[in-house]
């Protein structure tokens, strides 16, 4: 069937969303221009604007060109070399990201320092990160898996004939690598870098621990002690801006790659570079980054849980994993549930509404979380004050933040549920309803359950839209794995952040194998 | 005499089973319409197919009758009931649909597929009648396996017994033996027939495939650009093509421009015979089996040989007749060598094709 008009049981699910995004974010902009003449002018030209602008983009340029020195050669080591096993370097190249930012930065200062891990194991004083590097590289270790799943994905189902051909047009594999294998990554480092960007652009935990000022660090020290709302709301606007450069910039780069195949390109197996000499190299890069990664995070976790821990701390802990899981379990579930018709559309409608649709689903995510939760309250205190710090917001934000990661493995399922088996299930007397319900679902079952996945982990791990919105009372890992660390008391942070990265494994692992 | 009478009047009395007026669709404004003034009826057990090249409109026809797509213009009655205004939607319409790529449900198996369709009835019966069509299409032992695990000959007749099995008035089948390969194409399409006559279910074939729509159906709907270019028997016509479209589609033809008095028609071939009269200019299509070498002592119009093409029973030679190249179909044992000369003639009367 090929419908023209968006029947209104899909469009509405867009209007909502865009709403509920858009709505806040206006309102926002109400907000800045509350300022008057001269107090306005005193915000938007103070000094310390162009420091965090500088700041910003210099970190998320840094962690762009450190993260893809680290996602290529890996990606390569997994896609197109002899290295065994191969499944150390799936599991190093995606574990990361089960492991939030502020777990990482959190063990690597308490691993560091006078009295850290290091010191107590080795008798070294190794020095804290902090600034600039310490920023870039906790932010690197934990964000590159986004640019190694493109690059491997991209590496993995190159055309090799392609290079077969460069090969015997007189290349050697070097030439052939930077002339073919490389631009043909393109689109897929793109797709990674706009996801690590928008990452960075939205942290605040990492850089506020590493003190490295950046705009999201300003919006939270902003809300936290000075609570000057005008200029909070200025520093989101900022902040909302700097995104929009980077999803035009982004757009902009991927305008003009055509880079479909063209010859009925057949499964053939990709000639696999033997490592030989190589593999000492090889094994050198992989062990440093897993000992970064993985090895040394969990041990400062393990090494802080032997420190004694005050008697209620299980409690605290029980309690804590429960709403956390509560939390998520219902969020993905609305998540999800929110994310089918704005898929269904992006897959079975073309024109104009699709596009606009998919667009809109993004713009939740790419909204910096601070700048949204602090939209979302101003919106709600002046509208709805009886819905602010209530679990029902916290759940609609989680919702609208993160409805974008459940489209991508939704639109993949709908793939195997073809518009021609819905045809053939209503030509065979199943009204729209219950072919939905016994073909479209079932064959979309193993996407519905990634995407679940994913916002269950991705909920997990979010830290300030919970620390802003949740109600108060309602503690989280994330949130104390944060307040605990915020405070230095990192044994009292071990137990939440041992919990949060089990868990993240565990769901990391279950999408992988289904992803497979 | 009295019987015939009585027939007639079952006739009249039963309505048909597919009545389609001035059907037209149009994808977008501005484009060329898929399908204009398309008119079709259709009479109860009859096995009709739509034949064309690709992009003629037939399977929008196909997707019009069954709800999938909503006409610009005319309108649809199945089993003497209008469905197009107001709109059936296609799980109202009663008519069964066979899928190009068969459209089997991956997740079922070929039990549950069968059963799809069959929710209307209490649940006891429903396995009852599955299998029974099943065992119509041969395949009760496979109830249990899914479409993936199944040759592509299986799935062809699975997806016919899942159409079949909630005994639709109407059968549609949409180029549904295009996907096997030519053996198999063969065998099922007899097969399909069978079941069908069985059945006495009315069929609408779609198909782009001459040999198929010839020897299927009992009435041939050729259709060109959205519109009806001939209806009848296959017999009647491939004998006597109206158009020239008609004449080169269905089997090869040679067109010859003449001019024509009467029953005579004066063309390069000389004064060729005419089935029908016809005056003025006219386009004469004459069958590559109707020309012949000419035997020594018979008339005949000098030709050069340029090709040969051997085919077991007969061979096929491409001709040079002044400007203009004409393929004869010989069947005699002798065979002529390219480049020779030799005389043809027509042996049958020819038709005058617009």
């Amino acid at each position: 069937m090929t419908p023209r008009r968006l029947p209104p049981a899909l469009a509405l699910p867009a209007l909502l969303t865009a709403l509920g995004v858009l709505l806040p974010l206006s309102y926002l902009v109400l907000r800045a221009l509350g300022a008057q003449g001269e107090e306005l002018r005193e915000i938007v030209f103070r000094s310390r604007n162009l420091e965090l602008l500088r700041n910003t983009l210099g970190l998320a340029l840094g962690v762009l060109v450190a993260g893809t020195a680290l996602a290529l050669p890996l990606a390569y080591l997994a896609a197109r070399t002899t290295f065994r096993p191969r499944r150390l370097l799936m599991l190093l190249g995606a574990l990361p990201l089960a492991l939030p930012g502020y777990v990482g930065a959190y063990a690597l200062i308490a691993a560091s320092g006078p009295g850290g891990t290091i010191e107590a194991a080795t008798g070294i004083n190794w020095p804290g990160p902090s600034g600039f590097w310490g920023a870039l590289g906790v932010l690197t270790l934990f964000t590159f898996p986004y640019l190694f799943l493109n690059l491997h994905a991209a590496l993995r189902t190159q055309d090799s004939a392609l290079e077969d051909a460069a090969r015997l047009l007189g290349r050697t594999p070097w030439q052939t690598f930077w002339a073919v294998t490389l631009p043909h990554l393109r689109p897929a480092w793109l797709a990674g870098s706009l996801l690590v960007t928008l990452h960075v652009l939205g942290d605040f935990s990492v850089v506020s621990l590493m003190r490295y000022p950046t705009f999201s660090a300003a919006i939270y020290q902003q809300y936290t002690a000075a609570y000057d709302r005008v200029y909070s709301a200025w520093l989101a606007l900022m902040l909302l801006a700097v995104t929009g450069l980077t999803l035009w910039l982004e757009a902009r780069l991927m305008r003009g790659v055509y880079l479909t195949r063209v010859s009925p390109g057949g499964a053939r197996q990709l000639a696999r570079f033997p490592l030989r000499g190589w593999a000492p190299l090889a094994w050198a890069f992989v062990l440093v980054l897993a000992g970064a990664a993985l090895v040394v995070p969990l041990g400062t976790i393990l090494y802080w849980l032997r420190l004694e821990q005050g008697p209620s701390a299980l409690v605290g802990l029980l309690e804590a994993t429960r709403s956390a899981l509560g939390a998520a379990g219902l969020a993905a579930v609305t998540t999800t549930v929110l994310a089918f018709p704005l898929a269904y559309i992006g897959n079975r409608y073309a024109g104009r509404w699709a596009r606009v649709t998919e667009r809109v689903a993004y713009l939740g995510y790419a909204t910096p979380p601070l700048a949204f939760a602090l939209a979302l309250i101003f919106f709600v205190l002046r509208s709805a004050p009886d819905l602010y710090q209530t679990f029902a917001l916290l759940i609609l934000a989680y919702t609208l933040h993160f409805v974008a990661e459940a489209i991508g493995p939704l639109r993949t399922s709908l793939g195997r549920a073809t518009p021609r088996l819905e045809e053939a299930a209503r030509v065979l007397g199943a009204p729209p309803g219950r072919t939905l319900w016994r073909i479209t679902l079932p064959l979309m079952r193993p996407g519905l359950l990634v995407s679940a996945a994913f916002v269950f982990l991705s909920v997990l791990k979010e830290l300030p839209l919970t620390l802003l919105l949740a109600p108060t009372g309602f503690e989280t890992l994330s949130r104390n794995v944060w307040t605990y660390t915020e405070e230095a008391q990192y044994a009292a942070a071990a137990p939440y952040a041992l919990v949060l990265a089990a868990s993240g494994a565990v769901l990391t692992g279950l999408i992988l194998r289904r992803e497979r | 005499m009295v019987l015939g009478e009585w027939k007639k009047e079952q006739e009249r009395a039963t309505p048909p089973i597919l009545e389609i007026e001035n059907l037209g669709k149009r994808y977008a404004p501005g484009l060329p319409p898929v399908l204009e003034g398309l008119n079709l009826h259709m009479k109860a057990g009859e096995l009709v197919t739509l034949l064309g090249p690709s992009g003629c409109g037939k399977t929008t026809t196909l997707r019009l009758i069954a709800g999938l797509e909503t006409p610009d213009t005319g309108r649809v009655c199945i089993n003497g009931r209008e469905v197009t205004s107001p709109f059936l939607p296609p799980e109202r319409r009663g008519v069964g649909l066979v899928f190009q790529d068969y459209a089997l449900f991956p997740h079922l198996t070929v039990l549950g597929n069968v059963c799809f369709g069959l929710h209307t009835l209490p649940r006891a019966k429903r396995v009852v009648r599955a299998r029974e069509t099943l065992a119509l299409v041969g395949l009760t032992v496979f109830e249990n396996r899914y479409p993936h695990q199944l040759s592509g000959g299986q799935q062809q007749r699975v997806a016919l017994a899942r159409a079949l099995a909630p005994r639709p008035a109407l059968l549609l089948l949409d180029e549904p033996f295009s996907n096997l390969d030519a053996g198999l194409r063969h065998s099922t399409r007899q097969e399909v027939r069978a079941i069908l006559r069985r059945s006495g279910m009315a069929a609408l074939l779609v198909t782009h495939d001459q040999e198929e729509a010839l020897a299927f159906s009992d009435r041939l709907v050729v259709m060109r650009s959205g519109h009806v270019e001939q209806v009848g028997t296959p017999h009647e016509v491939y004998a006597q093509p109206r158009t020239a479209f008609v004449a080169n589609f269905l089997g090869r033809s040679n067109l010859l421009s003449g001019t024509a008095w009467g029953l005579q028609a004066r063309t390069a071939l000389g004064d060729v015979l005419l089935a029908e009269p016809a005056h003025g200019p006219v386009l004469v299509s004459v069958r590559p089996e109707h020309l012949a070498f000419a035997r020594p002592g018979e008339d005949g119009v000098p030709v050069t040989i340029l090709a040969r093409e051997y085919k077991g029973h007969d061979v096929t030679y491409t001709v040079r007749l002044g400007q203009q190249e004409l393929l004869v179909h010989d069947a005699s044992d002798t065979i002529w060598p390219e480049g020779a000369g030799a005389r043809v003639r027509v042996t049958r009367a020819a038709r005058a094709v617009r």
